[in-house]
């Protein structure tokens, strides 16, 4: 294997790759993280979550050419404003969906996955309506190119270690929310028992509402974030989706560690298997081994005991 | 949309002379560079002469189909290949029709699904009864349709390189078929950069397996190189990071790219952020054309090299008239790609065909196209007996502003959809 390599040349291949796996793992996070949230907490399979996220990327692309049109001075910094402006319309997005569509159909879950999808197949033709059926090349500030050379032969990207420092961010900023917060007790009690969380006081209806803004509203802020590594087109957002639905199955639908030890999990086996097989080969593989993990344990990784 | 209008105008026109009239005003409506003024280049003959088999023409006009995807993920793409014939169609229009008849066209959506682009092409033929129809961009929409082209014998003009290894009567290739794009890049390679390594990295689909085939075959044997890797990922892929920590280990003299579509974006993006700088590691990107670079973003893939028979940037009188009528027509940040000039050239050929043949009968115009030659803006493109053009090849370097500077441009090459000890 050593072949004609040095160790030195091995070495730096390895910590790069380790940091590919780490980069892979935040991206998983974060395109997951959002769809976890709403499948999880209230059952409902939101197969426009690709859209929502696009909706975010798009927002940013509007941001940059604003800001290099009229704020060409601050145009190192605007990502940071894309980033929350992404969430808020990606949430506010989301919680007019709720409001219109999702909520009739709370309980027939066949019903959302055909309506969700209807709603994706109508923003994708929408986008491509407003901003044309081309991709957008979305510009970045200098200093986000390029990579950061931690020695004379490992470089790291500098976009990675963004989108590794923003998901842990936005875990940590969920956890608090889910685990610390009351909100975060109004959703856990609606998830363990709608009825008796009602009863007890809690507007299931309105914390439904937010769950649903809250989860896309990330969506959004993954798609922000996907501008640094992907492509913005009305379609792109399909390139995301069967990867985040297979780190939330396999995770365990009601659990956000589950999402994580899920995404970390795949995000490793694909990246190593990448690095000595072809890429089809790696994507075979991992689904192949995923299918067979479901077989065992049909729940995914990780469960909530809840009494039915 | 007018062009719907215009559908059904063809439907229920009669021939009494009133409604004739409104058809040609109605046309001239939707495409308004029209001339009704222009001189009528030939004396319409009867239609029973140059319509024996009961395609769509009447005494002043004849109906074509335009079959491209202009909703789902190819749209991208193909959206720019309906631009170029369309433009194409307005300008014979404009200068007489062919054979003294105006084009109609009828446009279905072949929606980047392969069942739909055979139903599509059926309705075009048994329904619409189209004397010819421009469409497919991927090898999989062709293969879908090519059986409906043949059994209902109609002729369809097909606009985008590919990997060749086909033939038919009732198809015009006027893209390059793969053996004269990968073989003038790979020579022009081992000569001007004397490059012996190739590290190949391709989407999951015919076309860049069977490319890299015949690459590999060409830098083993005629090169006496050799490839160093070669990885394929599923279309759509986003995440790149592995493979670009194997070619940094490999090191390789040329990286070979023939992934397409969206995973470009995230391709070149990715490689410039792990820090592969495309002024000193030489890449090909087969696939991408001024067109993807709009996407991909120019700061993002300068300095990577390409070879496609068209670029925008060509400096002939040729093509500076068809980059300025293009624009006028389709907006002036409007850029141009190889398939799109490739598909403006496919409504001449034809018409030149039925001229040589004095018939819109799809057999004789098979038989009469081979030897038509055409001024396009490439360059002169002649129709070889295999249905495909001999046309020159160029390679080219994009440029930070997106488009591309050519550093090579070769002799014309001769289209060999069937290359012999490359299978």
């Amino acid at each position: 294997m050593l072949g004609g390599y040095t160790f030195t040349d091995l070495g730096s291949i390895f910590v790069m790759q380790g940091f590919a796996g780490l980069i892979l793992f935040s991206v998983f996070v974060l395109m997951a993280l959002g769809l976890a949230i709403i499948f999880g907490q209230m059952g409902v399979i939101n197969m426009a979550h690709g859209e929502f996220m696009i909706l975010g990327a798009y927002v940013t692309y509007l941001t940059s050419t604003f800001f290099q049109a009229h704020l060409p001075g601050l145009f190192s910094i605007y990502f940071f404003v894309a980033i929350v402006l992404a969430f808020i319309a990606s949430g506010i997005m989301g919680l007019i969906v709720e409001y219109v569509l999702i909520r009739h159909l709370y309980n027939r879950p066949l019903d959302t996955l055909l309506a969700t999808w209807g709603l994706s197949l109508i923003l994708q033709q929408a986008y491509r309506t407003i901003f044309g059926a081309r991709e957008v090349g979305v510009e970045l500030p200098q200093w986000m190119l390029g990579s950061w050379h931690a020695t004379e032969s490992i470089e790291i990207p500098i976009n990675g270690m963004i989108i590794m420092a923003l998901t842990i961010l936005i875990t940590i900023g969920v956890g608090f929310l889910m685990y610390k917060s009351r909100w975060g007790k109004n959703v856990r009690a609606v998830v363990q028992n709608r009825a008796i969380a009602g009863a007890v006081g809690i507007d299931t209806e309105k914390v439904d509402r937010y769950t649903f803004g809250i989860g896309c509203g990330i969506a959004g802020i993954a798609g922000a974030a996907f501008t640094m590594i992907g492509s913005t087109g009305p379609t792109s957002g399909q390139l995301y989706i069967v990867n985040a639905f297979l780190i939330v199955v396999f995770g365990g639908a009601q659990s956000l560690l589950g999402t994580i030890a899920s995404a970390f999990t795949i995000s490793q086996t694909q990246s190593t298997l990448e690095f000595f097989l072809s890429g089809s080969m790696a994507a075979v593989i991992t689904l192949l081994a995923v299918v067979g993990l479901l077989m065992l344990r049909p729940q995914g990784l990780f469960t909530l005991k809840v009494r039915r | 949309m007018s062009l719907l209008s215009e559908e059904k105008d063809v439907s229920d026109s009669k021939n009494d002379l009133n409604s004739s009239r409104r058809q040609i005003l109605k046309g001239m409506a939707a495409l308004p560079a029209v001339g009704l003024m222009a001189p009528r280049a030939y004396a319409a003959a009867a239609t029973s002469a140059v319509n024996t088999t009961g395609l769509a023409v009447t005494d002043t006009t004849v109906t074509v189909g335009i079959l491209h995807s202009i909703t789902g993920t190819m749209a991208i793409s193909e959206i720019g290949a309906v631009e170029g014939e369309k433009l194409a169609i307005e300008q014979i229009n404009a200068a007489g029709g062919v054979l003294g008849r105006q084009i109609k066209i009828i446009q279905e959506d072949g929606a980047s699904d392969w069942p739909t682009f055979a139903e599509k092409a059926k309705k075009l033929l048994v329904v619409d009864k189209c004397a010819s129809v421009y469409g497919c961009f991927t090898s999989a929409s062709r293969k879908a349709v090519l059986p409906v082209f043949e059994q209902y014998n109609g002729m369809l003009y097909y606009p985008t390189f590919y990997e060749g290894l086909e033939q038919s009567k009732n198809v015009i290739y006027t893209g390059q078929e793969a053996t004269q794009q990968t073989l003038a890049v790979l020579n022009w390679l081992g000569k001007e950069k004397h490059a012996k390594t190739f590290y190949f990295i391709g989407s999951d689909y015919i076309w860049p397996r069977t490319s890299n085939k015949i690459a590999r075959k060409h830098i083993e044997t005629a090169l006496g190189g050799s490839v160093v890797g070669e990885d394929y990922f599923p279309l759509g892929s986003t995440q790149f990071a592995s493979v670009i920590n194997k070619i940094k280990l490999k090191k390789p003299d040329v990286i070979f790219s023939t992934v397409v579509g969206g995973s470009n974006v995230s391709l070149y993006k990715q490689m410039k952020a792990a820090g592969i700088d495309l002024s000193k590691q030489l890449l090909i990107a087969l696939a991408v054309t001024e067109d993807e670079t709009k996407g991909i973003g120019a700061e993002n893939i300068a300095g990577a090299y390409t070879c496609m028979k068209y670029f925008q940037s060509i400096d002939t009188p040729e093509n500076k008239t068809f980059v300025a009528a293009y624009k006028k027509m389709w907006g002036a940040d409007a850029v141009i790609g190889d398939p799109q000039q490739a598909a403006y050239e496919s409504p001449f050929l034809w018409k030149a065909a039925c001229e040589k043949a004095g018939s819109f009968d799809i057999d004789k115009i098979a038989a009469a196209s081979p030897g038509i030659t055409m001024a396009a803006p490439e360059g002169e493109v002649k129709i070889h007996p295999n249905h495909h053009l001999w046309s020159k090849s160029r390679v080219a370097r994009a440029k930070l502003d997106g488009q591309f500077e050519i550093v090579y441009t070769s002799e014309l090459i001769e289209p060999n959809p069937f290359p012999k000890g490359y299978q």
